[in-house]
């Protein structure tokens, strides 16, 4: 870009509206929430009664133990599927524009629609009994979102495996679109295997757009509620089905600010883990 | 990738196109499924086993009429879409101009700026929605379309701020430069060259934002109480409502997705900056 004179405050007028408005929106609310986790109702000061209130419920726990296990399984999952799609549909292949299509309808589905049509599958008179039963695999139907069971966490990891990796795949794709095709080439010529030329060129020129993805799929899945509600109707405790409970059922906005500032803590120390480890990565690399 | 001769190229063909058969069918099949219970007869959805040949299947509109004249349904329904059509236009009233600032005009403070914007979409601001909910107790904002717009405005405008930057570093601004050297003012080039050729990128953009408002169910569940989003009407209800309806709702909401999916699917990749070859 041409060096050009200063704009002189026009473009602070023009970004002083949305400065404002995220202001209110999004940095208040959050300092709220925090505050309102370090205080109770109609009593001023700071205390830790709220947290200790939160913490003596074994769904405290439960929740904690939930979501964390959810992510820890889902999110290679939802990677190595996704990089596989995006890399499928980025090859030659006859009828490109309708796969991509079909492998990004998902990204429209809302969490509460997924977890209805998973629900629909999987609950005890549903087509997935119907198919083994009548395959002579089961005798009778099996209770699949049986919560005493590791089913539902299972039956939850597949729901969000279904709805989400798509926006995955869709930055994975835009990304590998912008390898130049030489780069492989190159990497061909030289006699590496397609393996080899996957991790060495592909993998490392597509590390900026595997950042942005983890980190926006994690977020994103610490804040799972509607799936988990609409599969076992709550009985899985996840961190923002219990802020919902706490706010919805039980009336108490400080503990349901507690689950709210949890998630944020977690959300954070994520970013600054994936930041610290593309950056050695980074590093190494180069060295 | 380079084409393979031989039988190794062939198998590797094959394997492809199995490969994306598969995918699909794991992404369709499920949208299959809930269609079909959406308009099965209300004994079906209650059957065990379901009839598998194709001859078996019957269909009626009764639970999905059931569930759209349902009290609260179309009430829910017509809250969404003013929440979805407000949010829209706040997100690009905010947003497009600052990302109008951040494609054309060097300003002290720009990198922090868009740092900030692209931080904020670190945080889980859906949770929010909890503290929030006290001070619209005091603002009177609780249970309004303009509360629930408010919140998903928030979430969509670090996007809409990003994309609408793309868009506009899309749209020379030669043409803009040209325009005013013949007369135009600095807001006339922009009205007449740069927004009606952004256009297709802001619409896209749009339709994502209204996707994000429709299918959004925690903030909206939390900041209504009489009159609920179609996805809050949804969630609360949903534990208390047979089982023929949830899946008539879930369809219901889902539905939407295919369509938008078609409008939006060439611009996907320009919202992510890379356009599909």
């Amino acid at each position: 870009m041409s060096a050009r004179k200063s704009s002189g405050w026009a473009p602070y007028g023009l970004v002083a509206p949305s400065l404002l408005f995220l202001g209110v929106f999004f940095a208040w609310p959050m300092y709220r929430a925090v505050e309102l986790t370090f205080t109770k109702a109609d009593e001023p000061g700071l205390t830790l009664d709220t947290i200790n209130r939160a913490t003596a419920e074994a769904s405290f726990g439960e929740a904690w133990r939930n979501t964390l296990l959810i992510i820890a399984i889902l999110i290679p999952l939802q990677f190595a599927l996704a990089l596989a799609m995006a890399l499928l549909v980025n090859g030659r292949l006859r009828g490109r524009g309708v796969l991509v299509y079909i492998f990004a309808i998902p990204i429209a589905i809302s969490d509460l629609a997924a977890g209805i049509v998973w629900f629909s599958i999987f609950t005890e008179n549903g087509y997935l009994n119907t198919v083994l039963v009548e395959a002579g695999l089961l005798d009778r139907p099996f209770v699949f979102l049986n919560i005493t069971t590791s089913w539902p966490l299972a039956i939850i990891i597949l729901a969000e495996l279904w709805r989400a990796t798509s926006l995955v795949f869709v930055i994975l794709l835009a990304g590998l679109q912008g390898i130049p095709a030489e780069y492989d080439e190159a990497a061909a010529v030289f006699g590496a295997g397609w393996f080899t030329r996957l991790r060495k060129v592909t993998l490392p020129v597509l590390r900026p757009s595997i950042l942005v993805a983890l980190i926006l799929r994690t977020i994103l899945a610490f804040q799972m509620f509607a799936v988990v509600v609409a599969l076992t109707g709550g009985s899985t405790r996840v961190l923002a089905a219990e802020s919902f409970r706490w706010f919805n059922r039980l009336r108490d906005e400080h503990v349901a600010s507690a689950y709210a500032s949890f998630i944020l803590l977690l959300s954070l120390i994520v970013v600054v883990i994936y930041l610290r480890v593309f950056r050695d990565a980074e590093e190494k690399a180069s060295a | 990738m380079r084409p393979r001769q031989g039988l190794l190229g062939w198998l590797v063909t094959i394997g492809r196109y199995l490969a994306a058969g598969l995918v699909s069918a794991f992404i369709l099949g499920p949208i299959v499924v809930i269609a079909y219970l959406a308009f099965a007869p209300e004994e079906t959805v209650y059957l065990f086993p379901k009839p598998l040949a194709p001859a078996d299947f019957a269909f009626s509109t009764e639970t999905m009429s059931t569930f759209v004249t349902a009290t609260g349904t179309l009430d829910a329904l017509w809250t969404s879409i003013r929440v979805a059509l407000l949010t829209l236009v706040l997100a690009l009233v905010i947003g497009a101009p600052a990302g109008y600032a951040l494609a054309r005009h060097p300003f002290r403070g720009k990198d922090v700026y868009r740092l900030g914007i692209v931080a904020t979409r670190a945080f889980p601001i859906v949770i929010l929605a909890v503290p929030l909910i006290t001070y619209y107790l005091r603002w009177g904002l609780d249970d309004t379309v303009w509360g629930v717009a408010f919140l998903h405005t928030a979430m969509a405008l670090p996007t809409t701020v990003l994309v609408t930057s793309a868009v506009f570093i899309g749209v020379s601004e030669e043409l803009e430069a040209a325009a005013m050297t013949m007369g135009c003012s600095r807001f006339g080039a922009f009205r007449r060259v740069a927004l009606p050729l952004a256009l297709p990128g802001l619409a896209a953009s749009s339709i994502f934002t209204f996707v994000l408002s429709w299918n959004e169910v925690f903030g909206a569940a939390v900041l209504t109480l009489q009159n609920p989003t179609l996805p809050a009407l949804v969630v609360v209800q949903l534990n208390q409502s047979p089982v023929p309806i949830r899946f008539a709702g879930g369809f219901f909401l889902l539905a939407p997705a295919l369509i938008f999916m078609l409008i939006v699917r060439r611009y996907l990749f320009n919202l992510w900056g890379v356009k599909l070859k």
